[in-house]
């Protein structure tokens, strides 16, 4: 074979894989565009301006805390605390807007995002240095920081009334028609896809959860690197509760309650390998997107809730199913270009 | 430029090196030569920072220094290609070969032009075709090794150590690699070298270190020291002839092969591998022999043709009708493939007799046992206890454990892949007397293998594949290195 041939053959198999890429994320946008037609061809109220803003709403906070996820995800780990962190992150920031009413909120903001890091950082670190698989040390703090929202509520709640309007107003105004929410989303999204794309402590982060010992051999500060990602999921976390305090005013230590499964499937629908090294962060807010979406249309389409449940469960074993099926047809065709090739 | 002084490590009671003198001055190409378990790759992994030595002295550039991770050794200008598979199958060969390090260029985002630039420019070094922007998974072991060669070269490194660089490259790509080598020791780098292969020390070495038994034991220049007695001082025993294949009685055919053909890999494959013949299946790497070996005993299916033992017609793509049909499998990836790495001696023995070992669907552990260490003493099996993971042996006695697994199951037909890959000249001459002791039982052996010699003194018949095709077989008188090397290079004329 000669050398352009070769070239080709080497074109072939990337395009493959971009395609494979462009294609999972694609199939989101079109199984959400399906679903938004059809429950208004039902239910046309469906897709008046305010219910599609509250599905934008919705999906937002759930879009911040799966793109935390998939930090983690990505370097074969899991944290299944987040719902608890944005619980007490939630009450932590109502807390203190109610007993000082005067406090910049770029101030509120800062403390419930390093209250959410601070969580995160003990994840970590007991990740790290602990060496105590994620899946156990995340369930473990799952119920200490629920616990700690519970002990420090003592029963009471937070509501709106005693919240400034300033902040309320987070949740629900828009700034050229795009709800504020919504930009805090997409800024997250933006500026994390950036950095796991072009930095290198974010390809790292891919290597980790591709081959763990691969990266430690080839130099990678593994334990740093799976430190920072657990901080940024748990700061996410910590931003997503300021954010659920604005936009529902009300609070108690129930908030996000069970949030975590919900954004660990966002995650794997929107393509991320849960066995780490792949995925995106724009496929995973895609996923909550799609997740919130399937809700809301249940709901208007008056679907018991058991459905709802049902529904969102077939999804993902839907895209796993995709997933498998997909990987098995390009290793195939990888592992055909690679053998003539070589042959 | 590097220096160890009486390193030692030990991992609980194993002492793994002790002794460990070694120093590697510029310009200077070494060789580190022993038999597996030997302590080589422990040394290897003392320089690169992975394993802290217990005690002892390393001095870089006469200073001592203390690595506390593999990237306080790359720092320090020490580049190591290990043993493990260490690349990110689901990452692109580019981001592989300089993950870490990659170019930046404007607010320290990465730049992928300069990435590209820089990983072809190595690529081509090596003299390779491979896309570095395509994905690492699904590349054949050639190419993957050549992508980690690629990523001890991507930076300039003063000393560059690799363990069995060349274990799973064909003849030019490895004189491709000699050559970098000499290159950099032009440059003033420092190279350690670890091969078993002897021509190759010969050919690349300026001075070589002898290990034995967890301590270096010689220090010589190359042209002092003659392949006897290299051998002779790793081993510490003479050796009897390295290929001893007896005769024995060939029957009837066992394993018949017609017609077989996988799209894309291997096409129209047809033979017979009769009672007590071995028969090599040679070829360059990539030629598809391994693949069809995976057909033959199920684990990939084949898009055509079919697979008879005995007369009997085998179900396609399913290996436990191969087993029960008497078909045992050594594959050529023993730690992937072969072995369960984290389950225990015995366990890994027992594997393919769990149904007869097992009453009331119970497996006991004592029968389990007791096969394991028949097995162990007949295999001559260097072990501490059966209850330690397979993850704890040597390269080579890993090997006897996946041969005595099926042997285990007293089989018809064995296909070996690369029996001997990566294991020392003492164990690789035991392999071959226990597969031509199953030959002289009547044991239908199919053995794949890249060395030469290897081929040459152990088969009865030799097939050589070219490209996805058998280009031609060869008695055993007719074989020699010129013939098989024309057929495997497809410079076929009258077949």
């Amino acid at each position: 074979m000669s050398a352009p041939a070769a070239a080709a053959e080497g074109a072939r198999a990337r395009r493959l894989t971009e395609w494979v890429i462009r294609v999972r994320e694609l199939g989101i946008v079109v199984a959400l565009a399906l679903l938004i037609a059809v429950t208004a061809a039902i239910e046309p109220r469906f897709i008046e301006t305010d219910s599609l803003r509250n599905l934008a709403l919705n999906a937002s906070i759930f879009a911040i805390l799966a793109v935390g996820q998939t930090l983690v995800i990505v370097t074969r780990n899991v944290d299944l605390s987040v719902g608890s962190v944005l619980g007490l992150s939630a009450y932590f920031a109502g807390d203190l807007l109610s007993g000082n009413q005067g406090l910049p909120l770029p101030v509120v903001f800062a403390l419930g995002i390093a209250l959410g890091a601070a969580c995160g950082l003990l994840n970590g670190i007991l990740v790290t240095w602990g060496q105590v698989p994620a899946l156990v040390v995340t369930l473990g703090t799952l119920y200490m920081f629920r616990g700690l929202a519970f002990l420090w509520t003592n029963g009471r709640q937070v509501n709106a009334e005693t919240l400034p309007d300033s902040f309320l107003n987070l949740g629900s105004d828009s700034i050229l028609g795009v709800p504020i929410l919504v930009i805090f989303a997409v800024v997250v999204l933006l500026v994390t896809g950036q950095w796991l794309r072009d930095y290198r402590a974010g390809r790292e982060l891919y290597a980790i959860g591709s081959n763990p010992e691969g990266a430690r051999l080839a130099g990678v500060r593994s334990e740093r690197r799976v430190l920072t990602a657990f901080v940024l999921a748990g700061a996410l976390a910590g931003l997503g509760g300021v954010l659920f305090t604005a936009r529902f005013g009300t609070v108690d230590a129930t908030a996000g309650f069970g949030y975590e499964l919900t954004v660990i499937a966002a995650a794997v629908v929107g393509g991320v390998a849960i066995f780490g090294g792949t995925g995106s962060v724009y496929g995973a807010a895609l996923g909550a997107l799609l997740l919130g979406t399937i809700t809301s249309s249940l709901i208007v389409l008056r679907v018991e809730a058991f459905w709802q449940l049902a529904a969102v469960g077939a999804l993902l074993l839907l895209a796993i199913a995709f997933d498998r099926l997909v990987g098995l047809r390009v290793d195939a065709a990888l592992r055909r270009r690679s053998a003539r090739r070589a042959g | 430029m590097i220096e160890l002084r009486d390193a030692a490590k030990s991992y609980g009671a194993v002492r793994a090196l002790h002794d460990g003198n070694l120093s590697l001055r510029a310009g200077e190409v070494r060789a580190l030569m022993g038999e597996n378990g030997a302590g080589k790759s422990t040394l290897v992994k003392v320089l690169g920072g992975v394993v802290r030595r217990d005690a002892g002295e390393m001095l870089v550039d006469g200073t001592s220094v203390d690595f506390h991770s593999p990237h306080d050794a790359r720092d320090a200008g020490i580049a190591v290609i290990y043993q493990e598979p260490t690349l990110f199958p689901d990452l692109s060969v580019a981001e592989n070969v300089v993950m870490g390090y990659h170019p930046l260029g404007a607010l320290k985002r990465i730049d992928r032009g300069a990435m590209h630039r820089q990983v072809q420019g190595l690529l081509d070094r090596l003299g390779v075709r491979l896309d570095p922007e395509r994905p690492v998974r699904g590349l054949s072991i050639a190419d993957q090794q050549i992508v980690e060669i690629a990523k001890a070269l991507s930076f300039d490194a003063r000393v560059l150590i690799m363990d069995e660089p060349t274990a799973a490259l064909s003849g030019p790509e490895v004189e491709r690699l000699f050559g970098v080598v000499r290159t950099l020791r032009e440059h003033g780098s420092a190279v350690l070298f670890i091969s078993h292969r002897l021509e190759e020390v010969f050919a690349v070495c300026d001075t070589v270190t002898v290990m034995r038994d967890g301590a270096v034991v010689h220090d010589a220049a190359i042209a002092d020291i003659t392949p006897d007695e290299l051998v002779r001082r790793m081993v510490g025993r003479e050796l009897t002839a390295l290929f001893p294949k007896q005769d024995a009685k060939v029957g009837e055919p066992v394993l018949s092969v017609h017609r077989l053909t996988r799209e894309g890999v291997f096409f129209d494959i047809s033979f017979d591998v009769r009672a007590g013949e071995i028969v090599a299946l040679a070829g360059l790497v990539g030629a598809g022999r391994s693949e069809v070996a995976r057909a033959i005993f199920g684990i990939d299916r084949a898009d055509a043709g079919h697979v008879e033992v005995a007369g009997n017609r085998l179900a396609p793509g399913r290996p436990l009708a191969a087993m029960r049909a008497g078909i045992g499998f050594v594959p050529e990836d023993r730690r992937q493939q072969g072995l369960v790495m984290d389950l225990s001696i015995a366990r890994n023995t027992a594997l393919t007799r769990m149904r007869s070992l097992s009453r009331g669907g119970l497996i006991r552990s004592s029968a389990e046992n007791g096969l394991a260490r028949e097995w162990a003493a007949r295999l001559q099996l260097k072990f501490h206890r059966l209850e330690d993971s397979v993850g704890t042996l040597s390269g080579g006695n890993q090997q006897k454990v996946v041969l005595g697994k099926w042997l285990a199951t007293d089989p018809k037909v064995l296909i070996v892949d690369e029996p001997t890959r990566g294991i020392d000249v003492g164990t690789k001459a035991e392999v071959h007397r226990l597969m031509s002791e199953l030959a002289g039982q009547g044991v239908a052996v199919l053995m794949i293998s890249s060395e030469l010699p290897e081929v040459l003194g152990m088969a009865d018949r030799v097939l050589v594949m070219h490209e996805g095709r058998l280009t031609g077989e060869l008695s055993r008188a007719e074989a020699d290195e010129e013939s098989v090397i024309r057929l495997a290079t497809g410079q076929v004329e009258a077949a």
